[in-house]
């Protein structure tokens, strides 16, 4: 494909690509859609390329004596701060647990980083400290360090916060050594869009019979109960930004597969269902914060599903397709109709259509 | 969901397709004019339930596609000036302009801000009465009441801080546009259901008549569409062009009358360029003289912007059904829904990101016909 829009020269730049047309950050390079994408392939990874980092994954897994550590970060950005069935608390420890679950990992140690706002509520900050206790007790995790910067009015937006967890993989956890390969299920733990829209909900004033909750939970127990029935699962991820539909094709770029995905069985609610068509959103595209999407072998599909419906974070799991070896690295969903239509990779924020 | 599932019936969907299959005896190519009801084709694959020889031809029907450059390039240099809190639906914030987007404004400072409605725009020039809050007035008659509305409002509490830029676009004109053009293929529409929501149905007999075009007035939903392409080929095979109604639930003969009102008071016709496809007289609305105090365009002094579309970009036979998308020679090369050159490619709803998808579906057929071995032209392979 030729760019016929000149690249931006950069004093002392090393990136190998051009950066496009964009001379500044926009909202979509923080989307986790293609732009997000860009952003980390030319300016982060030419910084830092490491074999661990490339990997790209939720967490990098280190070995250090011999013991295997899982090791990630996340910051938090949400607004509003507090929101149906949770708030930045809740987010900011099972993020960050769920990053680590992706890897197969037991959860032990989180930081937690403060950058707050001049004029911020101290009760709000209460508020939400005990929130993400609350959280951490509930994932049996311990807040073991942290950091509070205090920025000046205007300069944030009430309060950011940045986890960082550590845990161990155990010996015997093969996840991600198994290469994902045609005839492989595509499971989802349960309804997706739940998060992103009760943030939406909230923002746009929206009010439903049954307010729509956030997701957000800490998902480790039910991998391990999964990585116990079945240790050869190719690979998890939590579909956060970006939604489903990002994560998927990640994955099948990732493992040079097709995706094909069956719209009749993505579990959504009618709520959620009902607020993305009122918004104009796709709930495949929209955010999840106590989902993960598992490649697993075709056999065990049936297995992990009834392990998983048995914990009360997988109850409403399905298998929503299967791994082909056409079209490799794309995603294709078979509609309701029994056509087929392509998912495409998100480019930057899900923008809401106008009619 | 009430009111929705009922209408996403999957066995009905394929009664529909299969009587339309019966009734066809010929190839018909069809032109659905919203972009809302060519999202729903695409998204629903409703096109795939065609027999062959029913041919959909994806209309101008999309604000975002049809907005012309120029008005892009004027919006773009309002939102940039730092007084200015520029609101804007969402999908109109990656539409490409000569130089920018929206997108790339609020990166470089300006305040641009997604809203859903007109009326959020006007609470925000209420809340900050040290700034001046513009709203990209687009849209079809579907848009206007609201748009015109806010404007009425504004002038109702003297909000002197409210401005709108319009760019308001109407479906007959157009209609009539598209079958005067040379080489016009079309041989009935789908009209936008909504539009008719708004503006009822009585618009659009004289445009039957005096083409001899068949009229169906159609929803959105797949039944809604199948419904109303299997009338509209009826009427095809049996030699009428009349305008029906397929989407009564929602469309009255009338029309909204309050809301044409509104419209009348605040609105009158002007000429309009549409992007790719050049003026079409008295084919959009502009505020009237009583208004010209919340019309950004004057405001901000932004009438002199001119700018020509992409020589490259084919947008304006793509939207008239002239050209396909992939037989643009910059489909797929310079033009893609990541680097768009022309509004067609940008929207979700428009007809060459639409097919940009499509023809990677196309692609993985061809994939399981040879085995892996799939060669299709004009197609890129990677994801947009």
């Amino acid at each position: 494909m030729t760019d016929i829009r000149p690249a931006i020269d950069f004093a002392n730049f090393t990136c190998p690509l051009p950066l496009r047309d964009y001379p500044h950050v926009i909202l979509g390079h923080g989307g986790g859609g293609a732009l997000s994408r860009e952003l980390i392939e030319n300016v982060f990874l030419p910084a830092f390329r490491n074999p661990l980092l490339d990997r790209l994954g939720d967490s990098a897994v280190v070995t250090v004596d011999g013991a295997r550590l899982a090791f990630s970060t996340d910051s938090y950005v949400v607004r509003p701060l507090f929101f149906p069935g949770g708030s930045i608390g809740d987010l900011a420890v099972n993020g960050t647990v769920n990053d680590l679950a992706m890897s197969g990992a037991r959860p032990l140690f989180l930081s937690a980083g403060f950058i707050i706002e001049e004029g911020f509520p101290i009760s709000q900050l209460a508020a939400i400290a005990g929130q993400m206790a609350a959280a951490a007790r509930e994932a049996g995790v311990v807040i073991v360090t942290g950091d509070t910067k205090v920025v000046e009015r205007g300069h944030g937006d009430g309060c950011y916060i940045n986890t960082s967890g550590i845990g161990v993989v155990a010996a015997d956890v093969l996840l991600g050594s198994q290469p994902i390969q045609p005839g492989d299920a595509v499971i989802v733990s349960g309804t997706i869009g739940d998060h992103g829209m009760a943030i939406m909900s909230v923002r746009e004033g929206l009010e439903f019979d049954a307010p729509i909750s956030s997701d957000t939970a800490a998902l480790h127990v039910l991998v391990a109960a999964m990585l116990a029935v079945c240790p050869e699962i190719r690979l998890l991820r939590d579909p956060t930004r970006g939604g489903v539909a990002t994560s998927l094709n990640e994955i099948a770029s990732l493992a040079a597969c097709g995706i094909e995905i069956d719209e009749a069985r993505v579990p959504v609610t009618p709520v959620v269902a009902s607020a993305c068509e009122i918004l104009g959103l796709d709930p495949l595209l929209v955010a999840n914060e106590g989902k993960l999407l598992a490649i697993v072998p075709g056999d065990a599909a049936a297995d992990l599903i009834a392990v998983m419906r048995a914990d009360r974070r997988g109850q409403r799991a399905e298998i929503i397709g299967r791994v082909i070896a056409g079209h490799p690295g794309m995603v294709v969903m078979k509609t309701p109709f029994g056509a087929m239509r392509v998912v495409p990779m998100p480019i930057g924020e899900h923008l809401p259509r106008i009619c | 969901m009430k009111f929705l599932t009922e209408y996403r019936d999957v066995e009905a969907a394929q009664r529909l397709a299969a009587d339309i299959g019966r009734i066809v005896t010929r190839p018909w190519a069809i032109m659905e004019v919203c972009g809302g009801q060519t999202h729903s084709i695409i998204r629903n694959g409703i096109d795939q339930l065609l027999p062959e020889g029913v041919e959909m031809i994806h209309g101008p029907g999309c604000p975002v596609c049809v907005t012309p450059l120029e008005m892009i390039d004027r919006a773009l240099a309002i939102a940039a000036r730092p007084e200015v809190i520029f609101c804007s639906f969402g999908d109109m914030l990656r539409v490409p302009g000569s130089r920018d987007n929206l997108f790339k404004v609020k990166g470089a400072g300006g305040d641009v801000r997604v809203v859903y409605s007109p009326l959020d725009a006007l609470k925000l020039a209420r809340q900050n009465p040290d700034r001046e809050v513009v709203f990209l007035a687009i849209g079809f008659e579907t848009t206007a009441p609201a748009n015109a509305m806010a404007v009425k409002l504004a002038h109702e509490q003297g909000l002197r801080n409210f401005s709108a830029l319009v760019s308001h676009v109407l479906v007959p004109p157009a209609i009539r546009a598209i079958m005067r053009s040379p080489g016009n293929r079309v041989q009935a529409f789908l009209a936008a259901g909504h539009v008719c929501s708004v503006m009822g149905s009585w618009q659009y007999p004289p445009i039957a008549d005096e083409f001899r075009v068949p009229i169906v007035i159609t929803g959105f939903e797949p039944l809604d569409l199948l419904e109303g392409i299997r009338r509209t080929v009826l009427q095809l095979e049996n030699g009428r062009a009349e305008v029906e109604n397929a989407y009564p639930r929602v469309v009255t003969e009338q029309g909204n009358v309050v809301a044409q009102d509104v419209i009348e008071r605040v609105f009158e016709p002007t000429d309009r360029a549409w992007r790719g496809i050049g003026v079409i007289p008295a084919s959009g609305w502009k505020l009237r003289d009583a208004y010209r105090d919340f019309d950004a365009e004057l405001k901000f002094n932004v009438s002199g912007i001119k700018t020509s579309e992409s020589p490259l970009c084919r947008s304006g036979d793509v939207l008239r059904g002239v050209l396909k998308p992939h037989q643009c020679p910059a489909f797929g090369k310079e033009c893609t829904p990541r680097n768009p050159l022309g509004a067609t490619m940008v929207s979700s709803e428009g007809a060459c990101a639409a097919y940009y998808n499509y023809g990677r579906i196309v692609q993985i057929n061809a994939c399981r016909l040879d085995d892996g071995q799939c060669v299709v032209p004009h197609i890129t392979p990677s994801a947009p």
